[in-house]
């Protein structure tokens, strides 16, 4: 198991081979005011049933298409809480990138993915110089690395981190 | 080789000469706009801000305020504008939808960046305006620091030539286009052609704004002579435009030919690919709610031809028909106007202007099974309240048309007889 700032992830891959996967789905409007143990059950609720309880810290999410399309609300957060280490996707919705960037979770488009891998198989993805491997398979993939200043902000352990170290918070 | 309007603007913002797809432009941001949304007891304070006069904060999702929680969240919202001398204040009273607040206001400006936790926010790009939602956390840290980074997209082109038929509006101009183009995530989408000149800058607004809902990044309109004579009327700040280069690089382009559209749908669930023409539809859809609102689509332009379709017309039996204004002011206008009586003599409900139905939060949420036609930006399971009512989307001519006739309708017709 990785430490939770690594851009160095292996870990059990879940699959979430649909496109278009959305943040109402991660985060139903109905847990915004709740507290964050409740928020933590919703995730997923109701397009995976039993999901979050399966869940260990450490694992990775391979998804489809346009992962994360949808609304601003910080579903990338949730994740990241429940143990969620990094997700590799065919493609991501650029605001839901941002939010796990910012949030130090590590994500990363690589084309083909899905395909990649079945679930349960273990997967290594170095993000900095963008390389998937599946272990259980043996078969590696590259994708597009993460820019160096996207690194730094995940190695810093998100915003929330520097915005405290430099006296905001 | 050249640059499109968003490579230019970011690279001003960046201090380079020139940016490209893949590059990283640290950015100053000219606009901040924070909802009440983002106030809550929970939410972080800063300690310090870095420019006070680039914020905006406007009150929008849940107002006046449906439960405590919301209540006390906008007291939050108040303390923090009076705490860092935010003057810029949009309480209720002077509401609105945010997009459509900084619209009127002339808030977003052309060649200038903006940015709002609401994912809406290309809305904006109507006026050459490169914006973008970005979450909660984010937002703080522009607000701290005044900056963000971007990491620049390829764009792709939409051509829009010709003019529109009269029972086509901007919502089934990008109906169509999410029809032909799909999600275009990771991307950006730049207007261009000669039909834009023709266009209400209302349907630009809807066209811009609903970029969203394809998974764009920025959405950017040229400023044109109409969009400028708007925004000098409201508003005397400084603003340099961008324009696109002759030579700039597309990732791709769709041209359209404006004059062969037809009213449009989208079926439940989500928008790309999943459009169609309202007249192939194959089974008559019966509806329990007409909803026409949102910061897509609760313009004066919206009340304009819902009223027109309305006019000496009732809502069908066992239809709620809503119509909610995206801000105080169209409100206003739309009384000044009589639209309002018009609509509530056909009996229609019209709301206070809020974000209300459009994100299922309160005045005209839906039950289980129920169906909904909306005028409003988003169609995912759930969204407007029960995950298992389904949510069609067009425009609020065929919105006001289907609650007329109890079920989804083209509105040609009725607007021919109404003219
Ligand atoms: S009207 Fe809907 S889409 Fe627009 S800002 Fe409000 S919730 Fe977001």
């Amino acid at each position: 198991m990785s430490d939770s700032h690594s851009l160095l992830v292996q870990g059990r891959v879940w699959n979430f081979p649909d496109d278009n996967i959305n943040t109402d789905l991660m985060m139903p409007q109905s847990v915004f005011a709740k507290p964050l143990q409740v928020q933590l059950r919703s995730v997923f609720a109701t397009y995976r049933p039993g999901w979050v309880d399966a869940v260990r810290p450490g694992d990775i999410i391979v998804a489809g298409r346009n992962f994360g399309t949808g609304s601003s609300r910080p579903g990338s957060f949730l994740l990241k809480q429940i143990g969620i280490a990094a997700i590799v996707a065919e493609t991501i919705n650029g605001l839901f990138y941002r939010n796990c960037i910012n949030y130090a979770l590590p994500a990363m488009e690589c084309p083909g993915v899905r395909e990649l891998a079945s679930e349960g198989d273990v997967m290594r993805i170095n993000f900095a110089t963008g390389s998937v491997d599946n272990l259980t398979q043996n078969i590696t993939r590259s994708a597009p690395p993460m820019p160096e200043f996207l690194q730094a902000i995940i190695r810093a352990g998100g915003i929330r981190e520097r915005l405290k170290a430099e006296g905001y918070l | 080789m050249g640059m499109t309007m968003a490579e230019k603007i970011l690279a001003r913002h960046s201090g380079q000469a020139v940016v490209r797809p893949g590059d990283i432009a640290v950015c100053e941001v000219d606009k901040i706009i924070q909802i009440d949304l983002v106030f809550s007891a929970s939410a972080e304070m800063p300690k310090r801000i870095s420019n006070p006069s680039k914020i905006a904060i406007i009150l929008d999702h849940a107002i006046p305020a449906p439960t405590v929680g919301d209540a006390d969240g906008q007291a939050i919202a108040r303390e923090f504008a009076r705490r860092f001398g935010i003057e810029k204040f949009y309480d209720v009273g002077r509401h609105g939808i945010c997009h459509q607040v900084i619209l009127e206001n002339g808030l977003a400006l052309p060649g200038q960046i903006l940015t709002c936790t609401d994912s809406h926010t290309c809305a904006s790009g109507a006026f050459n305006c490169v914006a973008r939602g970005m979450g909660p956390l984010e937002m703080l840290q522009i607000m701290c620091t005044g900056k963000t980074w971007y990491q620049v997209a390829p764009t792709v082109k939409f051509e829009l030539n010709g003019s529109k038929p009269g029972s086509v509006f901007g919502k089934d101009i990008f109906l169509h286009l999410a029809a032909v183009a799909g999600s275009v995530e990771g991307h950006n989408i730049e207007f261009a052609g000669s039909g834009i000149a023709g266009l209400p800058l209302d349907d630009r607004a809807t066209l811009a704004t609903m970029g969203a809902e394809l998974s764009a990044e920025f959405v950017t309109f040229p400023a044109d002579a109409r969009a400028i004579e708007h925004l000098r009327s409201v508003t005397d700040e400084r603003f340099e435009p961008a324009e696109s280069d002759p030579d700039a690089e597309y990732a791709a382009t769709y041209a359209v030919d404006l004059s062969s559209l037809r009213p449009y749908v989208a079926k439940p669930d989500f928008i790309p690919h999943n459009t169609l023409p309202v007249a192939d539809l194959d089974e008559k859809i019966a509806i329990d709610q007409a909803f026409v609102g949102s910061c897509a689509n609760g313009k004066l332009e919206d009340f304009r031809v819902a009223a027109q379709i309305m006019r000496g017309r009732t809502v069908a039996p066992g239809v709620r028909f809503i119509v909610t204004p995206a801000s105080q002011k169209v409100l206003k206008e739309a009384v000044r106007r009589g639209y309002v009586e018009t609509l509530l003599e056909a009996g229609a409900v019209v709301t206070n202007s809020t974000c209300g139905a459009c994100y299922g939060g309160h005045m005209g949420v839906l039950g289980a099974e129920e169906v909904c036609i909306t005028s409003s930006t988003r169609n995912f399971k759930g969204r407007m309240g029960s995950p298992s009512a389904r949510i069609y989307m067009a425009s609020s001519a065929t919105v006001a048309a289907s609650a007329v006739a109890g079920y989804i309708s083209d509105p040609t017709p009725l607007l021919a007889e109404s003219l």
